[in-house]
C-alpha cells in the first residue's frame, strides 16, 4: 500500500531575536497509510499541532521549515502556495478545536460549504453545490439538513457546529483528514457523538485521519497507532495497544498514570515540574528534569528512537529493554 | 475514591433558586426568566469533598457562586454552620467569607497581574489584622503549604506556570482557614501532568486542615478521584446525589448512566468492547426547559408520566443515595 503521508526529519524553527532560532519541532518522522488513524498525543507546547500546520503551510510568516513531508509522494515542504491551496481543503481536510471561529458568522453555513466545493471545482453550479452540502449534512448526521444548510453558525449548538465543520472538511472527498483537538471544546456526551462519527467516516469512506489531542482516552478508542510528543520530539510511537500496554517511555507512563480513571484507586501519578519552553530546552533528553528515572547520561545526549520489541522509544533508560535502533 | 465518614454539616443549601431575567422585544423589557438553578437542596459535611458535575449550561457554576453570594440567589437559604448566608448583611457577609472561599478555573484571570505573590496573599490576610512580622511568616507558611519554593513571594503571576498560579489561588483561599472552599473547575485549564499534582495537593491539604470542598467540574474522572459524594446536575436540577462508589459503580439515573458511558477511557481494549449510551438529540435550551423531568426528551426510559410530573430527589437504595427519576434502576 502506498503511504498517504510521510514526514522525515521535519523541523520547525522560529526566530528568537539576535539572529538566533528556537527549534519548536526537532526532527519528526511520521507515517500514515490510507484509511489509518494516527493519534498524536502531547501537552501544550509539545509541538503536536505545529507539525501538521507546517505541512499545510499554515504557520506564521518567519517560521523556518526544513526536512520532508510527502503526501502521496508529493513533497509539501517548499511547495508553491498556489499548489498547496489546491491540496488544502481538497485532498486534505482540516477540523479544528473551535468550530465557531472557523466559520464566517455572517454567511449561511450551507453557502460556506458550497463555496468550499465550487472553489475546487468550477464546473459545479452553486445550486448543485448546495445540494451537496445538504448530502454532507446528512452524512455527518445533522438532523433536518435541508433546513440547516440555510442557517447561520450562531443557530448551531457546539456539537452541531463541529459536525458542520467536519462536513465542510469532507466536502471535496479528502483522502486525509487532520483533526486538531476536534472534541476538546465539547461536553462529554457530545464528544462521544463526534468520536462515533469520526469512527464511522473512517470505516465508510476509508480516509486517513490524523488526530491531534491531549486526551489519551480519545486516541485509545480511535487510533490505530500513536505518537507521543514531548519538547518538539516524538518520544514514543507504536500501535495503540503497544503504547498503552507495553509503554517504554517514562513520560508516556507518567501521562497514563496521571489520568484519573473511572475504576482505579490511590494517588495520581504526578509529573513534577513543567514542560520546557522552546527557548530554553534542557540539554540531552528534554524530559530529564521531570523524569523520576533520570541519570547523568540523560543530560549528555539526546536519545534517538529505538525499537523495544513493541514501541519505538527515545529514552536512554526505557522501561522495556530496547532491541534495535530504528533504521532512519 | 473514599469512604464516607460520620458527619457534621458545614453547609446546608435549601430550595435554592437563581433566575436570570430574559430581555427581549422592541423595548428590551423583561419577557421571562431563565432558571439556571432550580430548587436545589443538599448538605456538605465537615471535611468532605462534595463533587458537582454536569455539562456546560447545567448551572453548576451558578450554583457555586450563588452559595457564596457572588451572585444573589433569587430565593432559598444557604446556611454555613448555624449562620444564615442568604440573610446576612454586607458586613456579616464579609466576615462569613472568611469561612468560605473560592478558587476559579482561570488562575491568570483571578490573580491581580500587578501584584506580587506576597501582595496577593496579604490581601486576604488583611481581614485577619495580623502584625507585619506575623504577616510575612504567615505568607511563607502558605507558600510552603502549597509546595512552592519560598522565593515565589516576589514573583508576579505572569512569571509563574499555570500549575503554580493555581497553587497561589489555592494558597489565597486557604489563608483565612476557611471551613469550605468552592473549587470551580480548578484543574480544567491545566495539562494532565500538572493537573495530577494539583489534585494530589488538594487531597493532602484537606487531610491536614480538615476543610470541606465543593468541587465543581465537568470531568467525571477527576470528580470521582477527589470526591466523597457526588451530585449530577442537568438543566438546573440535581438528578442524582450519592456516595462516590455508588454513583460510579451503580448509577440509577439514565442521565448519569449516559454521562458515564460517554467518557473516553484511556484503555484501548476497554474502549473497543464497551457500548456507549448515546443520548437522543441536543441539549434543550435552558430558556425553555422541558416540563416534568427535564431529561425526558432525551431519555431511553421516558414514559408519559415523565413529561407531566417532576420527579423529586428521593432516596432509593439507601438513605444516602438520592435519585430524581420516575424509573430509576441499573442500566438496561
Amino acid at each position: 500500500m502506498n503511504t498517504l503521508l510521510e514526514t522525515k526529519d521535519l523541523r520547525i524553527e522560529f526566530p528568537a531575536g539576535d539572529g538566533k532560532w528556537a527549534e519548536a519541532l526537532c526532527g519528526v518522522d511520521l507515517s500514515l497509510d490510507p484509511g489509518e488513524v494516527l493519534g498524536i498525543v502531547g501537552e501544550s507546547g509539545s509541538g503536536k499541532s505545529i507539525a501538521m500546520m507546517a505541512l499545510l503551510q499554515l504557520l506564521p510568516k518567519g517560521a523556518r521549515v526544513t526536512g520532508s513531508a510527502r503526501f502521496k509522494g508529493k513533497e509539501l515542504i517548499g511547495m508553491a502556495p498556489s499548489r498547496i491551496r489546491q491540496l488544502r481543503g481538497k485532498s486534505i481536510g482540516c477540523v479544528f478545536q473551535d468550530p465557531l471561529s472557523a466559520f464566517n458568522s455572517v454567511l449561511r453555513i450551507g453557502d460556506q460549504i458550497a463555496e468550499a466545493i465550487t472553489l475546487h471545482d468550477r464546473s459545479i453550479s452553486k445550486r448543485a453545490a448546495l445540494k451537496e452540502a445538504e448530502r454532507l449534512f446528512e452524512l455527518v448526521a445533522i438532523p433536518q439538513p435541508a433546513k440547516r444548510v440555510s442557517q447561520y453558525p450562531h443557530e448551531f449548538s457546539g456539537g452541531m457546529r463541529q459536525r458542520a465543520m467536519i462536513a465542510m472538511a469532507l466536502a471535496n472527498r479528502p483522502e486525509l483528514l487532520i483533526a486538531d483537538e476536534p472534541t476538546t471544546a465539547l461536553d462529554v456526551t457530545v464528544q462521544a457523538q463526534i468520536l462515533d462519527l469520526l469512527r464511522d467516516l473512517r470505516k465508510d469512506l476509508g480516509i486517513g485521519l490524523v488526530l491531534i489531542t491531549h486526551d489519551l482516552g480519545v486516541v485509545a478508542g480511535l487510533a490505530d497507532k500513536i505518537a507521543v510528543m514531548y519538547g518538539g520530539r516524538i518520544v514514543e510511537r507504536g500501535t495503540t495497544d503497544d503504547v498503552f500496554y507495553h509503554t517504554a517511555h517514562p513520560y508516556t507512563a507518567g501521562l497514563i498514570g496521571a489520568v484519573p480513571s473511572l475504576d482505579g484507586d490511590g494517588p495520581l501519578q504526578q509529573i513534577d515540574g513543567t514542560p520546557p519552553s522552546i527557548f530554553n530546552r534542557p540539554a540531552g533528553c528534554s524530559f530529564h528534569p521531570r523524569c523520576s528515572y533520570t541519570q547523568p547520561a540523560c543530560q549528555a545526549g539526546v536519545p534517538s528512537l529505538m525499537n523495544t520489541g513493541h514501541t519505538d522509544c527515545a529514552c536512554h533508560f526505557p522501561l522495556v529493554k530496547p532491541r534495535a535502533e530504528v533504521a532512519e | 475514591m473514599k469512604d464516607t465518614m460520620p458527619y457534621e454539616t458545614v453547609l446546608s443549601v435549601r430550595n435554592l433558586i437563581k433566575e436570570f431575567p430574559m430581555r427581549g422585544g422592541l423595548l428590551g423589557g423583561e419577557v421571562g426568566a431563565v432558571q439556571a438553578v432550580s430548587d436545589i437542596s443538599f448538605d456538605i459535611r465537615a471535611g468532605e469533598t462534595f463533587g458537582l458535575v454536569g455539562e456546560s449550561g447545567c448551572g453548576k457554576s451558578t450554583l457555586g457562586r450563588s452559595i457564596l453570594r457572588l451572585i444573589e440567589p433569587t430565593s432559598g437559604t444557604v446556611m454555613l454552620g448555624d449562620k444564615d448566608v442568604t440573610a446576612a448583611g454586607s458586613e456579616d457577609l464579609r466576615q462569613l467569607r472568611r469561612e468560605m472561599q473560592i478558587v476559579f478555573q482561570d488562575p491568570m484571570g483571578s490573580l491581580h497581574p500587578k501584584m506580587t505573590v506576597s501582595q496577593i496573599l496579604a490581601e486576604g490576610l488583611r481581614l485577619a489584622n495580623l502584625p507585619r512580622s506575623e504577616l510575612t511568616a504567615q505568607i511563607a507558611r502558605l507558600i510552603d503549604m502549597v509546595r512552592l519554593p519560598a522565593d515565589m513571594v516576589d514573583r508576579y503571576p505572569h512569571e509563574l506556570s499555570g500549575g503554580q498560579r493555581q497553587r497561589i489561588g489555592i494558597a489565597r483561599a486557604l489563608s483565612l482557614n476557611p471551613k469550605l472552599i468552592v473549587l470551580d473547575e480548578p484543574v480544567s485549564a491545566l495539562d494532565v501532568s500538572i493537573q495530577a499534582g494539583v489534585l494530589n495537593l488538594l487531597e493532602e491539604l484537606q487531610s491536614e486542615l480538615g476543610c470541606a470542598y465543593l468541587f465543581i467540574a465537568h470531568d467525571l474522572g477527576v470528580v470521582r478521584h477527589i470526591s466523597h459524594r457526588v451530585a449530577v446536575m442537568y438543566l438546573g436540577r440535581i438528578v442524582e446525589l450519592a456516595p462516590v462508589q455508588d454513583l460510579y459503580a451503580n448509577p440509577q439515573h439514565p442521565y448519569t448512566q449516559t454521562l458515564l458511558s460517554a467518557i473516553p477511557r484511556a484503555d484501548p481494549r476497554l474502549e473497543r468492547e464497551r457500548k456507549r449510551i448515546v443520548p437522543k438529540g441536543d441539549l434543550p435550551s435552558p430558556m425553555d426547559p422541558p416540563p416534568g423531568c427535564r431529561f425526558h426528551t432525551r431519555c431511553p426510559k421516558a414514559t408519559p408520566l415523565c413529561a407531566m410530573e417532576t420527579p423529586p430527589l428521593a432516596a432509593k437504595n439507601s438513605a444516602d443515595a438520592l435519585v430524581a427519576c420516575h424509573h430509576p434502576g441499573p442500566v438496561a
